[in-house]
């Protein structure tokens, strides 16, 4: 039976009328419209469909809704205002690392939530961070040099900013 | 153009990206029509059977259930065509679009379900019912051919390449060399599946595909033939192509003939499972190569009998990848004498087609196992015997008796020695031989190896593309070509404007649009940057002769006095005098202009792998210290994408050498279904990789000097990597096989 949830969504509060173990990333997808996480296998082992659920990483291909309900999720395209997010966007054009581009939404992902709780990885933290979101173009180690690079340009802007 | 830094050359930012880093790109998924309907496709559960009945009666009453269709429904639509003439003989084995009264593979369309949605419509193909008898199957190429259907069997054709007086060359060697190699079925396993939407117009009574990739044009021609009615394709972003995406698949025809019988819009999207048993498989091949030597390790003849394993059907490609196999096997040598004979069979697994550097990738890891273990039985150097063999500058261009996707095999230009040595002086090749040898006495299983290619970039004959400027300056290229990933528009765009003095960020690039111009190759086969790119090139230059022409009427000058540098035409003479903008000079109207490109042979890039491997004693793990890839791309247009494509196509070339199988149990049944199975390699499994791109060798074949980049990182990996792993355990000529797992390094270890 299709039940009532409620969540929040990049910052707005969603309602969607839905069977509770629906995929939360059809929903996102079909329901609410927001195509930046991705279908890639659809079960957790790609990372395309990767969102923040109250700012953690999960894989929203196999997380049902009655696991997100109330729940605050950012999707890729709720990451932009985020310095951070910022940061990352411009290591990630300064580094060319896109080259199709469909890994990205879940990378993007995956790497804000690193910088949020470590805002200066080793390389080795990012690798054990990223290393289960699959980029099938081999953008590995451009990946790990772009992370890099936005969390010295991030470090750089909070100290430059004024508090 | 003069007055301008060059931009072509520099590493400038991809178009590409800010769309996709924002999620905002139009994926085919991504895609919806009002009123769209669903399509699921039901799927064969046994490897080789006999359709006995196939009932729809449940499907059909299902909810949500518009139409239900087995083969019988589609009866006058055609098996999927060849994209080129192929063999007459290889007619019989295309693909029907839904099995026909045998199953021939695992996951192959059976019946198909168009529901109001996908869930409506994946539930009700649950109930469709096939009742089938089991026929054996047969799962090796090497195994003696079958019967496919009554009166023909499993080997439509054997392709045969031969030059030379073979048999006095291999009676009068100094050595005689035989090896017996299989390279393991794999593929491109793009990250976004497949996905194809059809809309039929009924007022101009034309089909839509969107969801299209690769070649565009040639798909359109193709299914135009097929369905008699006038097609366009229409590509938006794709996630990844590599051989594999963007081919005519049963699906595609599907959608199309879907939405003109039912009237409505119809989206179809695969899932990973479907994915990994239905699209292109590619590689599966057993050689059994033999050498012949002089004294000197000069070699006087190579002889190659392989299996192709073709799955199930003849796809889209015909034969290419055993041709190309051939075509390709003598690399960079010198081989006076050369025969080669290629079975090419159907098995009952997936059909196989190519994947990024098709038969090359097969080719250079038979070619480059050979010349090691010359090396080994004459004592000589493995670099000394390459040295000697190699095909020197001063004999460029090289005919060889040999023809490949139809042009003679010309390699157009090269300085193989001269890379040669850069590549060994980049990767520190012989201080990497002491210091390895020395960690072997301490007990360390490290090794060095190398692979020397020879790539085929840039096939013709002939591409077109359209340049115009409108009233407000805005600059648009159309083409022909598509867009993968591998930065199509940036370099286009980089293209253009180093022709035409502007800025390549105010250029728009239209790729993968079969309405928007006449013809086209798409990308495919290193081809895009050399064809598309010099077709820009011409356009460009014509879209420039016109402006500087309606210029010189308004700043009372003559052409060949004028310049564009920044979008502004000035005079050459005196630079900061008078200017007027490229929008002013293309007044109301703006101009247009097209170019062609037309090209006989093939450029023929050339490079050389270096590996560094360490092998785990205790799981058989192979890990990569140290990896080179060198490679002469004529010229680079944009340096940072070259090297992007090549570190990208060595990590896909890692997962061959050492990851990636789809294997079939013994009843045909497939294992590798999840990327649980079929294993991509991960960051903890790429390595950091040295690219050395160099630019020694333009191709004299097109203005740009320009040779394709997109293979060369994939092409020599299993070459190098067996190489490293047979130098780091100690026995020469021990890989025979890839991928060379760990469990299978075990047991090379043990032996």
């Amino acid at each position: 039976m299709a039940e009532n949830f409620v969540l929040r969504v990049n910052g707005e509060e969603r309602a969607v009328t839905v069977e509770p173990d629906t995929p939360l990333l059809y929903v996102l997808r079909n329901d609410l419209e927001l195509d930046g996480p991705k279908f890639g296998c659809g079960l957790s082992q790609c990372g395309a469909c990767a969102v923040l659920r109250d700012g953690v990483e999960i894989r929203s291909c196999v997380t049902p809704m009655s696991a997100v309900s109330g729940a605050e999720i950012t999707t890729s395209e709720g990451l932009g205002s985020e310095a951070t997010s910022r940061a990352l966007q411009d290591a990630f054009v300064a580094e060319q690392v896109p080259q199709c581009g469909y890994c990205i939404s879940g990378m993007m992902i995956a790497a804000t939530a690193l910088l949020e709780r470590n805002p200066a990885p080793t390389r080795d933290e990012i690798k054990i961070a990223m290393n289960s979101h699959l980029c099938r173009c081999g953008a590995h180690l451009r990946i790990i040099r772009a992370i890099t690079r936005a969390a010295g340009m991030a470090h750089a802007t909070q100290q430059a900013d004024p508090v | 153009m003069s007055g301008t830094q060059s931009i072509i050359g520099r590493s400038v930012p991809r178009l590409e990206d800010e769309v996709l880093l924002k999620g905002e790109g139009r994926f085919a998924a991504d895609i919806s029509f009002p009123n769209q309907l669903h399509m699921r496709v039901v799927r064969a559960s046994n490897a080789h059977a006999r359709i006995v009945s196939i009932d729809t009666a449940a499907a059909r009453a299902a909810t949500g259930v518009v139409a239900v269709w087995t083969s019988n429904d589609i009866q006058d639509v055609p098996s999927i065509d060849f994209r080129d003439p192929a063999a007459e003989a290889l007619g019989p084995y295309r693909q029907p679009v839904l099995a026909h009264k045998i199953i021939r593979y695992v996951d192959e369309p059976v019946a198909v379900v168009f529901a109001e949605d996908p869930y409506l419509a994946e539930d009700a193909a649950d109930l469709v019912e096939i009742d089938i008898e089991e026929l054996p199957p047969q799962l090796h190429a090497s195994d003696a051919p079958g019967e496919f259907a009554s009166g023909i069997g499993t080997e439509p054709i054997v392709l045969n390449s031969a030059y030379g007086d073979g048999e006095a060359a291999f009676g009068s060697a100094h050595a005689i060399i035989e090896l017996d190699l299989t390279i393991g079925r794999h593929s491109g396993v793009p990250l976004e599946t497949r996905g194809a939407l059809g809309v039929y117009d009924p007022q101009k009574d034309l089909i839509e595909l969107f969801g299209a990739a690769k070649v565009p044009h040639r798909n359109r021609d193709t299914l135009m033939r097929m369905l008699k009615r006038e097609v366009h394709l229409h590509e938006g972003h794709v996630g990844g192509g590599f051989g594999v995406r963007g081919e005519i698949y049963p699906e595609d025809v599907l959608v199309c003939v879907a939405a003109l019988r039912l009237g409505r819009p119809v989206k179809w999207i695969e899932d990973r499972y479907e994915h990994l048993m239905a699209a292109n498989q590619s590689r599966g091949q057993r050689h059994l190569a033999k050498i012949a030597v002089d004294a000197e390790g000069r070699v006087l003849a190579l002889r190659d009998e392989f299996f192709h394993d073709q799955g199930a059907y003849v796809r889209t490609h015909g034969a290419r990848v055993p041709e190309l196999t051939m075509g390709m096997l003598p690399g960079p040598y010198r081989i006076p004498s050369f025969q080669a004979q290629a079975h090419f069979r159907l098995t009952n697994k997936t059909p196989c087609a190519t994947y990024r550097a098709p038969g090359r990738f097969e080719g250079s890891f038979v070619r480059e196992r050979l010349m090691d273990a010359v090396a080994e039985k004459l004592g000589i150097d493995r670099i000394e015997i390459r040295r000697r063999n190699l095909v020197s500058k001063d004999e460029m261009p090289y005919a060889r008796p040999l023809s490949t996707l139809g042009t003679e095999v010309v390699l157009d230009s090269g300085d193989y020695e001269l890379l040669l040595d850069k590549a060994l002086a980049r990767f520190g090749w012989d201080e990497a031989a002491k210091a390895t040898e020395k960690r072997r006495a301490n007990d360390e299983k490290v090794g060095i190896g190398l692979g020397i290619f020879v790539e085929k970039t840039g096939l013709g004959p002939t591409d077109s593309a359209h340049v115009s400027v409108d009233s407000s300056g805005a600059i648009e290229i159309v083409t022909g070509g598509a867009s993968l990933g591998q930065g199509f528009e940036t370099v286009m765009a980089q293209i253009c404007a180093e022709a035409l003095g502007v800025d390549y960020e105010n250029i728009s690039v239209i790729h993968g649009q079969t309405d928007r111009i006449a013809s086209g190759i798409g990308a495919h086969a290193s081809r895009a940057t050399v064809m598309t790119g010099n077709a820009v090139h011409v356009a460009a230059l014509n879209l420039r002769t016109k402006l500087l022409e309606a210029a010189a009427v308004l700043m009372q000058s003559k052409p060949d006095a004028l310049d564009i540098v920044d979008g502004q035409i000035i005079s050459k003479e005196n630079g900061s005098g008078p200017s007027l903008s490229i929008a002013a000079a293309a007044g109301d109207d703006g101009f247009s202009a097209e170019g062609a490109f037309h090209v006989d042979h093939m450029a023929y890039p050339y490079g050389i792998h270096m590996a560094q491997i360490r092998v785990d004693q205790g799981t058989g793990a192979v890990k990569v210290e140290r990896y080179l890839v060198a490679y002469d791309v004529g010229r680079a247009v944009n340096p940072k994408l070259v090297e992007g494509q090549i570190v990208g196509g060595f990590a896909q070339g890692l997962g061959g050498a050492l990851f990636e199988e789809f294997l079939y149990d013994e009843q045909g049944q497939p294992l590798s279904v999840t990327f649980a199975d079929y294993l991509i390699p991960t960051l903890s499994e790429v390595p950091e990789i040295d690219v050395l791109v160099t630019e020694d060798a333009p191709s004299p074949l097109n203005p740009l000097g320009i040779k394709g980049a997109g293979e060369a990182g994939t092409n020599a990996v299993a070459a190098a990597i067996a190489s490293a792993i047979d130098d780091a355990i100690g026995k020469p000529g021990a890989v025979t096989q890839i991928p060379v797992t760990p469990q299978r390094l075990m047991v090379l270890m043990q032996d």
